[in-house]
């Protein structure tokens, strides 16, 4: 970690977007010192976390700063040298801000990938050139195809152990191309990289005049993200209503959530969901005033001409572009409990946007084997961090689209009602 | 899609509307929010996101301040005047009441950023609040990397890293049994020098102590400290006027400056931008205790 590449200027500003990524795989695979480049590059590490890193690094007798230490926060981690949780890290050029959803990359963790990619934009998966692919490899572009993240990056790191060898970055690249072929993977970008001397991390190197692509940075920069949101869909999940009790604002009436997808204007015909009764955005407002148009992430509160009744949960979308009004559901879910597994039968919560039900499992069709695709139809139950398509029956109707059209409408979560916690991140693949 | 540049949005429009849409969730779905206000500025942040998530209506919750009673006068005096101009309803939790009334001890070096953890478990048990707005963000420190935005706590108010919920999208799971509660973070996405850009752009007053000014003050362990009631000189050490600021607001015992030129907002900006310390590194001598200080502290139900 000597010398700083990046040549632009690192001052951020006012005007710059924002990037989720999620990286996933193991401390073997360079993650860590990867991260740790790209936030010194990026002059985002700073010295007081440089030098807690160092003296713990000291402390345990590592050879050389180990930069996992800065993502590994728990005392637990630290201790047994393990990634136990999805740790969030920020960094900034003067073109983007940069969430990263670090997750841990050992089978036990698919749960965090899940979680991690479920907000992002972009994944980056790591390999050691020296190993190739591994199982892990694909479990992760899997996961990565499943939560629909738009734009993937493959990054086959170590390569300066390998003497820059174009033939072995192009074998582990065609192998994967044609797995993730297998996948519904949109955008797929492969770097040959080497994180801990920082070739072609912050800028292109030297070391692969062979190599012609961009560096991670630059890409991380300037892929497209713009059009990956749905304008076309209107859904306006409503989440508050909106009444002042003020002697001051008076038959104010305005229902407040965020923009799921589409663009909404004054003057739209809308349809609210379940009742299907028609009406007008009247206003769309803001606390800065009213604005002429609202798009997703936009939060903000809708006004309507008619005084219908409408309460949280329902959901505001065009006339002759609806989501589905739907008590059978079925969808991938990813089993997140250690303490009880999913079974047929079993009663749970749902969180669909902002609409919460109950709901009953009907049905397993199969369990999906993350690494090799096989699907088991003949499996009973769902264990923790495994992954299968099932069929539910909800007590009242969810207004829900594909996930793989709309990751927001999508979308939802189960809940043990006994214990409270999340059991199951779904996605929904047909709903009527 | 070509009209997507025309859908643009900058990185402090996604980071407030994300934030608006958690603080909705909790007012849709809790029976007694309560927003943790000290009068710092990602407090003062957080208030003007409340304004902004209820508007025209008035912000629908009370604003707690857990006072340890080491206070910077320009801070508390900040305080009071949002309050009233906002009209809201403020709780104060005070740690010097809980000394009196025995509920917690005075620690031997007289710091009580620590102690404050009891108080504000007793308040929130006195007021059942079920859901907490707290300021904290990732970027701070590294326990708090791994902290959830809607994140449970038993009925001791403890947090247990290892059994957090998974948080995905955008889909908070905010379910507790009575007794247990809810700390979320609205700005958990916010780097220090987001918080400055969004002071900056929607034009929020602070109080006077985080720009540029000239105060008496003694440098201890490499931080700059204010000779004040709550820090006296110690034998050998010498006090000097230096042109300081303040990057955090806690206990002012413990809570140092650090010198800078910075009287602007912009000024402030630069500087953070060009910065080499974190904020609470270089201004917090509680976090300096041990490697895992805020996780220990954290876990005892600090915010």
């Amino acid at each position: 970690m000597s010398q700083a590449v990046l040549e632009t200027d690192t001052a951020p500003s006012q005007r710059m977007d924002l990037l989720r990524f999620a990286t996933a795989g193991s401390v073997d695979d360079g993650k860590s010192t990867l991260i740790g480049r790209l936030l010194f590059d990026t002059k985002s590490l700073f010295s007081d976390q440089l030098e807690a890193v160092e003296a713990v690094s000291a402390a345990r007798g590592d050879e050389y700063t180990n930069l996992a230490l800065l993502t590994d926060g728990l005392r637990a981690e630290r201790e047994q040298g393990i990634t136990i949780d999805v740790a969030y890290r920020y960094f900034a050029t003067p073109r983007r801000k940069f969430i990263i959803a670090d997750t841990p990359g050992h089978i036990q963790y698919t749960r965090n990938m899940v979680t991690g990619a479920s907000t992002a934009d972009l994944a980056l998966i790591l390999v050691d050139a020296r190993k190739g692919l591994v199982e892990q490899s694909r479990r992760h572009a899997f996961l990565t195809s499943l939560l629909r993240v738009p734009h993937l990056v493959l990054c086959v790191n170590k390569m300066d152990l390998v003497g820059w060898d174009k033939a072995v970055y192009d074998k582990i690249a065609d192998e994967f191309t044609s797995f993730a072929a297998k996948l519904e993977i949109t955008d797929l970008t492969i770097i040959p990289v080497s994180a801990l001397n920082g070739d072609n991390i912050a800028s292109r190197s030297e070391n692969s005049p062979w190599y012609e692509g961009p560096s991670l940075l630059h890409h991380l920069e300037h892929v497209h993200i713009a059009s990956d949101r749905n304008l076309v869909d209107v859904r306006f999940p409503v989440q508050y209503v909106i009444r002042p009790q003020s002697t001051t604002v008076t038959d104010y009436r305005g229902y407040a959530g965020q923009v799921a997808s589409g663009v909404l204007k004054p003057g739209d015909e809308v349809m609210v969901l379940p009742s299907g009764l028609h009406s007008t955005i009247a206003a769309i407002d803001t606390a800065d005033g009213p604005v002429a148009e609202a798009f997703p992430p936009m939060s903000v509160t809708v006004r309507l001409a008619d005084e219908i009744d409408i309460s949280r949960g329902d959901m505001i979308c065009r006339p002759h572009n609806a989501p589905a009004v739907a008590q059978d559901i079925e969808a991938m879910v990813c089993w997140m409990d250690e303490t009880a597994p999913l079974r047929v039968g079993g009663k749970y919560a749902i969180k669909h946007t902002t609409r919460t039900a109950r709901t009953v499992v009907r049905g397993l069709q199969y369990r999906l084997d993350v690494n090799t695709l096989h699907r088991d139809e003949n499996a009973g139950e769902l264990q923790l961090n495994e992954i299968g398509r099932i069929k539910l029956r909800t007590t009242v109707p969810l207004l829900a689209d594909e996930y793989r059209r709309n990751r927001t409408t999508g979308g939802f979560i189960l809940i043990d009602e006994s214990t409270n916690r999340t059991v199951a991140a779904g996605m929904i693949i047909e709903a009527q | 899609m070509s009209q997507a540049g025309h859908y643009r949005v900058s990185h402090l429009d996604a980071l407030e509307a994300e934030s608006i849409f958690v603080m909705r969730e909790v007012m849709a779905e809790f029976e007694r929010p309560v927003l943790l206000f000290s009068g710092g500025k990602d407090s003062i942040v957080m208030l003007r996101l409340a304004e902004k998530a209820f508007a025209p209506a008035r912000i629908p919750f009370p604003v707690m301040h857990i006072d340890t009673g080491h206070n910077f006068p320009e801070v508390l005096e900040f305080r009071d005047s949002r309050v009233a101009t906002l009209g809201l309803n403020l709780v104060i939790a005070s740690v010097q009441e809980a000394i009196d009334t025995g509920l917690v001890r005075e620690l031997p070096d007289g710091t009580r950023n620590r102690i404050q953890t009891p108080v504000l478990l007793n308040a929130v048990e006195k007021y059942r609040f079920d859901a907490l707005f707290g300021g904290a963000r990732r970027d701070e420190e590294k326990a708090r990397a791994k902290e959830r935005v809607f994140s449970f706590r038993d009925e001791f108010g403890q947090w247990d890293p290892k059994n957090q919920r998974p948080e995905l999208w955008s889909l908070y799971n905010g379910r507790h049994h009575p007794g247990e509660s809810i700390r979320v973070f609205p700005l958990s996405n916010w780097t220090e020098l987001d918080v400055w850009h969004y002071i900056a752009r929607e034009r929020i007053p602070l109080p006077s102590i985080y720009y540029a000014h000239d105060r008496e003050v003694v440098e201890r362990d490499g931080m700059f400290y204010a000779v004040n009631e709550f820090i006296r000189l110690r034998d050998g050490e010498v006090s000097e006027t230096r042109t300081v600021r303040y990057r955090t607001v806690g206990d002012a015992s413990q809570t140092a400056a650090v010198l800078s030129d910075a009287d602007t907002v912009e000024k402030v900006i630069e500087e953070v931008a060009a910065t080499r310390i974190t904020e609470r590194g270089a201004t917090r001598g509680d976090d300096k205790v041990s490697e895992a200080a805020m996780e220990d502290r954290k876990r005892e139900g600090y915010f």
